[in-house]
């Protein structure tokens, strides 16, 4: 058993305390520390995505206990590939965190985001659902820090909201956690997949509100409407570089609902038939309507990209609730694509917003930087909004393509289709009040008070960008992975035997029996 | 026994519910504070209700309590403690700058302390 799998969460756990303790007054050292750690996060990453390409389940039994009584770290397919994406969007928003100055205007943000990232890398490789609940608090308690970072009476007032609303999913996440372990008598993702599916017809009252109580735990993580109502102000009000890092904190809530619903209650498990497609797939139609209409709707231009995200996280929703490898693939390509497009477009609205007064679709006066600006919003804009020739293009047809099958596919197709020219018309809309009509305003008499952004902010937003063009040049190759991720999770036999079968500390070869006369006592 | 922790949950969830769904932010957190109460007894007898017996195992006992919820209610204490505190001070900081404490965003620039007073 090698520690690499481990590596990703204990080195930024390591690195922020550093942070805090060592580095305190020195920015520059934080700096350093922060992007070097980044930097070996993608590299500890790039390895482990190499590690399981071919099929391989990484195992992490922490003090080398066995599951199901010790806690475990899984590492698939799916679940390396979300720690990569993580580490590489995180690169570019700390570049982009330390060219606009956004980490020195309020103390600790490179140890928040060490914590933060610590918290996102543990809830994807982790194989326990309490630990899950863990991390979660993690990267929820560091995102209150960051959301806050920088202080003013609106973000704190917005931050509130936030904060209260992750409060009650978090208890909610608890009742559920409770209830789920009330009726099998475990919390390991492996062994609960065994267990749930030995549960008798008769008695699956308890284990029917517990799947239901999990699924809006992880529906509040991801913003499906109705319960969105925290992201539109915290995304808006949150600094920048935070906001962009938030994208990636709605795609743990789709992960979460992905991993559960594919291994412990599986599609075509009858106590929970019905809740994918009855319940998820219009809550997610729903979320892609009101995300695009909130985008036709939107009055600034952060409002405007935070309902573009939820819009996205239907799109990823929708796909994801038809629940067959091929919807399952397209998600994934879909997650890629929303959490740079999201995170990008985030980091753009900054930009406008250091050349003018404040962030309303009114037109202003052109400032320096406008041009440059101005086209990096428009990749963007085609990204989100799914306008060839980019990746949303090619992950919308994904999803499409892969609700042919199903029954409801004259809703997706009309929704889909229907809601996205509304969030063409938004994004045009919005591109043009902005950037084509600020060409008709006398220019300010005196500009020197905004400041043209550093080259390393628009460093970090163009890798972002030029990353969104790779997804789509090499999208063949991407979604060809993404269809293996899909069926590794279909298949999660391998996952499962991988997890409860390896021995460890006190573990004797009669393991076997002991564990199913204890599956027995269990009932 | 049983009725008596399973009344008491659904009285202090019930009271929680209703003050998280009020406006200003200090019955908010004192419903959450409720349910995270409500919460950690519910976790407390998902292992099921047993009196006078030990977690751990000792020499001539038969019967035992289930280890594994005291452990994850303890988590779970911790963490709502942390959360509600953090919560607390966001709050505060909230009210004394904007001199108002609604949890729900505010029409802009309008008179808010007319209808403020409900």
């Amino acid at each position: 058993m090698t520690h690499w799998l481990i590596t990703p969460i204990v080195l930024p756990a390591l690195l922020a305390p550093f942070i805090v303790l060592a580095a305190r007054y020195h920015i520059g050292i934080q700096r350093s520390f922060s992007v070097a750690g980044v930097l070996a996060l993608i590299a500890i990453a790039l390895g482990l995505v190499f590690q399981v390409s071919d099929g391989t389940i990484l195992l992490y039994q922490l003090s080398d206990w066995a599951a199901p009584f010790g806690i475990v770290l899984v590492g698939d397919r799916l679940s390396t590939m979300m720690v990569l994406l993580t580490a590489v969007l995180a690169l570019f928003v700390l570049l982009y965190a330390i060219g606009s100055g956004w980490d020195n205007r309020g103390r600790h943000f490179h140890a928040l985001f060490q914590f933060q990232l610590m918290g996102i890398m543990g809830a994807f490789l982790t194989g326990d659902l309490f630990n899950l609940f863990v991390f979660f608090e993690v990267l929820l308690i560091a995102s209150y820090g960051l959301m806050i970072h920088g202080g003013g009476t609106p973000r704190l007032r917005a931050g509130v909201q936030y904060v209260l609303f992750n409060l009650i999913g978090s208890t909610l996440f608890l009742f559920a956690l409770a209830s789920i372990y009330a009726e099998t008598g475990t919390l390991n993702m492996a062994d609960l997949a065994n267990r749930v599916a030995m549960i008798g017809a008769a008695d699956t009252v308890g284990i029917r509100v517990a799947a239901v109580l999990l699924l809006l735990v992880f529906a509040i993580k991801a913003a499906v409407v109705p319960l969105h109502f925290w992201l539109p102000s915290s995304y808006a009000e949150a600094p920048a570089p935070v906001a962009a890092l938030f994208a990636i904190m709605t795609k743990v809530g789709a992960y979460a609902i992905i991993r559960v619903y594919t291994m412990i209650f599986p599609p075509d498990l009858s106590v929970t038939a019905g809740l994918h497609d009855v319940w998820l797939m219009p809550a997610a139609l729903i979320s892609v309507a009101v995300g695009m209409v909130g985008v036709l709707a939107a009055k600034k231009l952060d409002r405007l990209v935070a309902f573009a995200v939820i819009g996205s996280m239907g799109m990823v929703m929708v796909s994801i609730s038809l629940f067959t490898p091929e919807g399952i693939a397209a998600a994934l390509y879909y997650i890629i694509h929303s959490t740079l497009a999201g995170a990008a477009l985030f980091l753009v609205v900054d930009l406008v917003r250091t050349g003018r007064a404040n962030l309303d679709l009114t037109s202003q006066p052109a400032v320096v930087g406008n041009a440059l600006t101005a086209g990096l919003f428009f990749v963007g804009a085609i990204a989100m909004a799914g306008l060839p020739p980019l990746s949303g293009f090619l992950g919308k047809l994904l999803v499409l393509n892969a609700a042919f099958e199903s029954g409801l596919v004259v809703w997706i197709w009309a929704v889909v289709l229907g809601s996205s020219l509304i969030g063409i018309v938004g994004f045009v809309r919005a591109g043009s009040i902005v950037f084509w009509k600020a060409q008709g305003e006398a220019p300010l008499e005196d500009a020197s008070e905004f400041e043209r952004p550093t080259v390393l902010s628009y460093v970090a937003v163009g890798g972002l960008l030029s990353l969104l063009i790779a997804l789509s040049v090499f999208a063949g190759q991407v979604h060809g992975y993404a269809t293996t991720m899909a069926a590794q999770l279909f298949a999660p036999q391998p996952y499962m035997s991988k997890v409860l079968d390896t021995a460890g500390k006190l573990s004797t070869p009669a393991v076997a029996d002991d564990h199913s006369s204890a599956k027995e006592e269990g009932h | 026994m049983e009725f008596l922790v399973a009344s008491a949950i659904g009285i202090l969830t019930a009271g929680g519910i209703y003050l998280t769904l009020r406006l200003r932010t200090f019955p908010v957190i004192m419903g959450i504070s409720l349910l995270t109460y409500a919460v950690n007894v519910f976790i407390f007898a998902s292992g099921r209700l047993t009196v006078g017996a030990p977690p751990i195992l000792s020499d001539g006992v038969t019967t035992y309590t289930d280890p594994l919820p005291q452990a994850l209610v303890l988590t779970a204490i911790v963490i709502s403690f942390g959360m509600t505190a953090v919560v607390v001070m966001i709050g505060l900081g909230a009210f004394l700058g904007s001199d108002d404490d609604h949890v729900d965003d505010q029409p802009e620039a309008s008179d808010s302390k007319a209808e403020g007073q409900s």
